[in-house]
């Protein structure tokens, strides 16, 4: 076992891990922060995406110890003082879910997205959604809740 | 996914030192190949050693090209103006935008993967690798199936990429992995006309029917009428041999057509 610290959502956090623990299971397991969800847990349905040190990853496909002396954002750390983020607004205005599972990585890839494209197309958004599924195929709702958002809510 | 004791590296020699010290070591760069395979247990190794703390990371252009550190990530070549169009095509085409973030160019070279990217765009530039010791011709670094001319404790450090008067990829990506069912980079490089094909077979290789046709006559018309035979050809549930030959002269053709 070894020892990670990292910040998480504005918060100097700690713990133990083994060489082989995952970032997302820190995030669940020690830190009890499930939004952040397992999918297919093979990197390819970004459930289960982060923002570390700004940019938006997978954090099944990421070792905790690699995130030593990050700076890491979850889906829990978005709202402020109990507003939601604009781009969980745009979700929920837009109806941008269905069953919920992928909304978590859907957000953080969206808010990764509009922070690289200001002003993104149609066929931008979806092709820089390419690494998150949504099973229930809502994927038009969610465009759109990422084009609001990226007009500034 | 088995146990491993998991140790950062300071420096390409600090990961040398520390894998020379292990039982059996594994190095890892963005881990977006690595993670995947041991979480199947297809690799048991007893120590990981990062390169993300090992200062290989960056891009540093000059007059003759541009040279990028083997932990530079995909996301940072595809959105970097030192890089010529060609190279950023590449990188922007890998994966998803989540992997580009962490996944990187020497990770990607290192592991040969048979439908990889990068392998295409260094043998079509005629990049050089540079490691902890020895430089390499790409040419000579791309051997078979996950295996290149890497020695045992051999990091790599950077790729230098010379500059081509024109140069283009076209791949057709799986639709689901995006990875290359095919993939063409065709450039007019300093030593003349180069083509490298990826997905095709087992690894990335150049074509020189397709460099002779278009050394004579630089269109993608020059390429009508060549046949790629299929014997050797990858074949799965995603494309025959066949298939894939055919995609190998489609997908030259719209390179030649993109570099212009």
């Amino acid at each position: 076992m070894a020892t990670v610290s990292m910040t998480v959502n504005g918060q100097a956090v700690s713990g133990e891990v083994e060489g082989r623990t995952l970032l997302v299971q820190f995030l669940r397991e020690n830190l009890n922060l499930t939004g952040t969800h397992v999918g297919c847990d093979t990197s390819q349905c970004g459930a289960c995406v982060v923002h570390v040190d700004g940019d938006s990853m997978k954090s099944c496909t990421m070792l905790a110890l690699e995130a030593e002396g990050a700076d890491v954002t979850t889906i829990e750390g978005l709202a402020k003082g109990g507003e939601m983020h604009p781009m969980q607004k745009a979700f929920q205005d837009n109806h941008g879910l269905q069953c919920g599972f992928c909304t978590p990585g859907m957000v953080m890839s969206a808010i990764d997205l509009v922070a690289k494209n200001p002003n993104p197309d149609e066929a931008t958004i979806r092709e820089q959604l390419e690494g998150n599924i949504c099973r229930c195929t809502g994927y038009h709702n969610i465009v759109k809740a990422v084009q609001q958002a990226a007009k500034g809510g | 996914m088995y146990d491993f004791n998991f140790h950062s590296a300071s420096s390409a020699h600090d990961a040398a030192a520390k894998l020379a010290a292990s039982d059996d070591g594994s190095v890892m760069a963005g881990g977006q190949t690595l993670i995947p395979v041991l979480k199947q247990r297809l690799a048991n190794p007893s120590d990981v050693i990062s390169l993300a703390g090992a200062g290989l990371s960056g891009i540093t252009k000059n007059g003759d090209g541009v040279t990028i550190g083997a932990t530079t990530t995909h996301a940072a070549v595809a959105g970097s103006g030192d890089v010529p169009a060609a190279l950023r095509s590449v990188a922007e085409g890998i994966g998803d935008a989540q992997v580009r973030n962490r996944g990187t160019l020497g990770g990607s070279i290192a592991n040969n993967d048979p439908a990889a990217d990068y392998p295409a765009a260094l043998l079509g530039l005629g990049a050089t690798i540079t490691t902890n010791q020895r430089d390499i011709a790409a040419d000579d670094f791309f051997t078979g199936l996950f295996e290149t001319a890497l020695n045992d404790g051999e990091i790599i450090k950077s790729v230098t990429f010379p500059n081509a008067t024109k140069a283009a990829y076209a791949k057709f990506p799986n639709p689901a992995s995006r990875f290359a069912m095919v993939g063409v980079f065709v450039a007019q490089a300093a030593d003349g006309v180069r083509v490298a094909v990826t997905g095709a077979t087992d690894c990335a290789h150049r074509g020189p029917k397709l460099e002779a046709a278009l050394s004579a006559n630089w269109s993608a018309s020059a390429l009508d009428g060549i046949t790629i035979p299929a014997d050797h050809l990858n074949s799965d549930i995603h494309g025959s041999a066949e298939y894939r030959a055919n995609l190998v002269i489609v997908m030259a053709k719209r390179a030649v057509e993109a570099a212009g």
